[in-house]
């Protein structure tokens, strides 16, 4: 084709100007907060504001510990968090059975999961409050954990997956005498480790940032995750921004890291769900 | 170990998702049909035995409540301006990061994408002191530039269109994804033909790139409305429905039925009119895409 043309260099040139200002937009927000976070209190009733402090405090950090119970709330995400990738694995392993064995009733049971994708939550909110209200799982960890510990969407992706996985490998070490789950464990799962990875971020990021069940389970303090907790921050100190930045860049900073660590697998994950 | 033959193996490896999965999303589904019949509220919570079969009254009240209407009208107000404005702009943000032929463009890729992996609470949170009326960042450009200020959530019109701009923001990135993943799917050896034929970038996009996404771009819509239809976090979080409920969506008129004011049977007919909406809108988008084809 030859040498690129000037007029297709002035074309790039334009389409990385436009994609710069949008960028710069998108993450301006971020910017804000993270810089809003370090600004001493006075500084906030500044007019106009500044946007890059004039001094830099850690004091706004330092109280989400002390007046708030930031402590608390980020040990019950990580449990959550925990519960999540237990949560995978039962979706790994429901994905594994649809995808390799073949069994009575095995496409009306795929299909009633795929069903569940078209429920909205808020059909299902108050009955499965209902629910959780007669098992007496209201304010307790396992009754913010259960509603979304599976979903159809992560076992329908495990057993697009694993029906690549190729039989005669499963029936060799079946031979050798390997148990079912053990076949599971020690064949299936390393070789899953690529959609494992995917699953593994989406779900630390979902677990990490779970806020409705948290919120209309917990009544107890003890029980708040950290987007409750930032909720109630909004609402009790809602005229000092400086501790509401400091919370909200304390659960955003985190999943930004995690994502531009692992960006090129999540990125990928919308290549290999075959959208087309 | 015994029990977990190959026979049986299946049924331990799909109970316990597909035990989860009836209890907390087939199940919910009954019991809130049935309950949208009855006048279940707290004291029906305590004791089972004061609840009622009201047949439709619920339904019947529901349609007369006026906050309801209002929250219908808001929610169509955000389907007719976030449904185009989702797609518009994620395609086009597409288009543009796949025209790039070098390694920045993956950045900018990483940058359009971020605002969705955050949490909605603290971005809600970071958007508010954004939209503060003499504090807030948008209103000092604004000044900067000359403009008067914005009342962003304290009017009911501006506010529905301030919660737009949030969930613009959040909905670009996925979308983009999977636009980006669909442009990657068309063959090269089409564009090597447009070229031949001497056609010119914008030509290539237009008679190739996006007729050929139109399933991608009916993919998004159907799963957009189905999003904007439920509403639910950026006014729960940011204006609690005000001000003047000129915010409030169906979403949340049933979440703050059910949850505020615990009018269980109440909620979950207003649950029910919503679901009915989805599936007869997604139905009416399939029925039109068959249609064109």
């Amino acid at each position: 084709m030859g040498a690129v043309s000037t007029k297709q260099k002035t074309m790039q040139w334009l389409a990385g100007m436009v994609l710069t200002f949008g960028g710069f937009l998108m993450v301006l927000p971020f910017l804000w907060m993270i810089l809003s976070a370090f600004k001493p209190e006075p500084e906030f009733a500044r007019i106009p504001p500044t946007l890059w402090p004039e001094t830099f405090t850690l004091k706004h950090y330092a109280e989400l510990f002390e007046r708030m119970n930031f402590g608390i709330y980020l040990r019950n995400t990580l449990i959550i968090v925990f519960f999540s990738f237990i949560g995978m694995l039962l979706n790994a392993m429901a994905g594994y059975g649809f995808a390799k064995y073949k069994f009575k009733a095995r496409e009306p049971l795929f299909y009633l999961v795929l069903a569940t994708l078209m429920i909205p939550g808020q059909v299902t909110m108050i009955p499965v409050y209902l629910i959780l209200n007669k098992m007496g799982l209201t304010n307790t960890m396992a009754g913010i954990v259960l509603p979304s510990l599976v979903g159809a969407f992560a076992i329908f992706l495990f057993r697009q997956f694993m029906s690549t996985i190729p039989d005669e490998l499963l029936e060799a070490t079946r031979l050798d005498g390997a148990g079912e789950f053990r076949i599971f464990l020690q064949i299936v799962l390393p070789i899953s480790v690529s959609v494992l990875a995917v699953q593994g971020i989406l779900t630390f990021i979902a677990g990490w940032n779970s806020f409705l069940w948290p919120l209309i389970i917990a009544n107890d303090e003890k029980y708040y995750t950290l987007s409750v907790g930032l909720q109630l921050l909004k609402g009790q100190y809602s005229s000092n921004y400086g501790l509401q930045m400091a919370g909200s860049a304390f659960m955003v900073v985190p999943i930004i890291l995690v994502f531009l660590l692992f960006q090129r697998y999540i990125m990928d994950n919308y290549t290999i769900s075959g959208i087309k | 170990m015994k029990i977990f033959t190959p026979r049986s193996a299946p049924y331990f490896f799909i109970a316990p998702a597909l035990i989860l999965l009836f209890l907390f999303s087939l199940l919910p589904i009954l019991i809130a049909l049935v309950i949208s019949f009855t006048n279940m509220d707290l004291a029906g919570l305590a004791n089972y035995s004061s609840i009622r079969f009201v047949g439709l009254d619920n339904y019947a009240a529901i349609l007369r409540d006026a906050s309801f209407l209002k929250a219908i009208g808001n929610t169509i107000f955000y389907v007719v301006f976030g449904v185009p404005f989702v797609i518009l702009f994620s395609l086009s943000i597409a288009l543009l990061i796949n025209f790039g032929k070098s390694r920045v463009f993956e950045i900018f890729r990483a940058m359009f994408y971020m605002p969705s992996v955050t949490n909605v609470v603290a971005v809600a949170v970071v958007w508010s002191y954004l939209y503060n009326p003499s504090l807030g960042l948008f209103n000092t450009i604004l000044n900067f530039f000359g403009l008067p200020d914005v009342r962003w959530l304290q009017d009911p019109v501006t506010a529905k269109i301030s919660l737009i701009l949030l969930a613009l923001w959040r909905a670009i990135g996925l979308n983009m994804l999977i636009f980006l993943a669909a442009i990657k799917g068309i063959p090269k050896s089409y564009y090597e033909a447009a070229q031949l034929d001497g056609a010119g970038s914008w030509q290539q996009i237009r008679h190739i790139t996006v007729p050929l996404l139109r399933f991608a771009i009916f993919f998004v819509s159907v799963t957009t409305l189905i999003g904007w239809l439920q509403f639910f976090e950026e006014p729960f979080v940011m204006t609690d429905g005000g001000p003047l409920e000129g915010t409030m969506s169906v979403a949340l008129f049933v979440y703050k039925n059910g949850f505020q004011f615990s009018e269980f049977g109440y909620a979950a007919a207003g649950s029910f009119i919503l679901f009915f909406a989805i599936i007869t809108l997604t139905l009416l988008q399939f029925r039109l895409q068959r249609k064109e084809d």
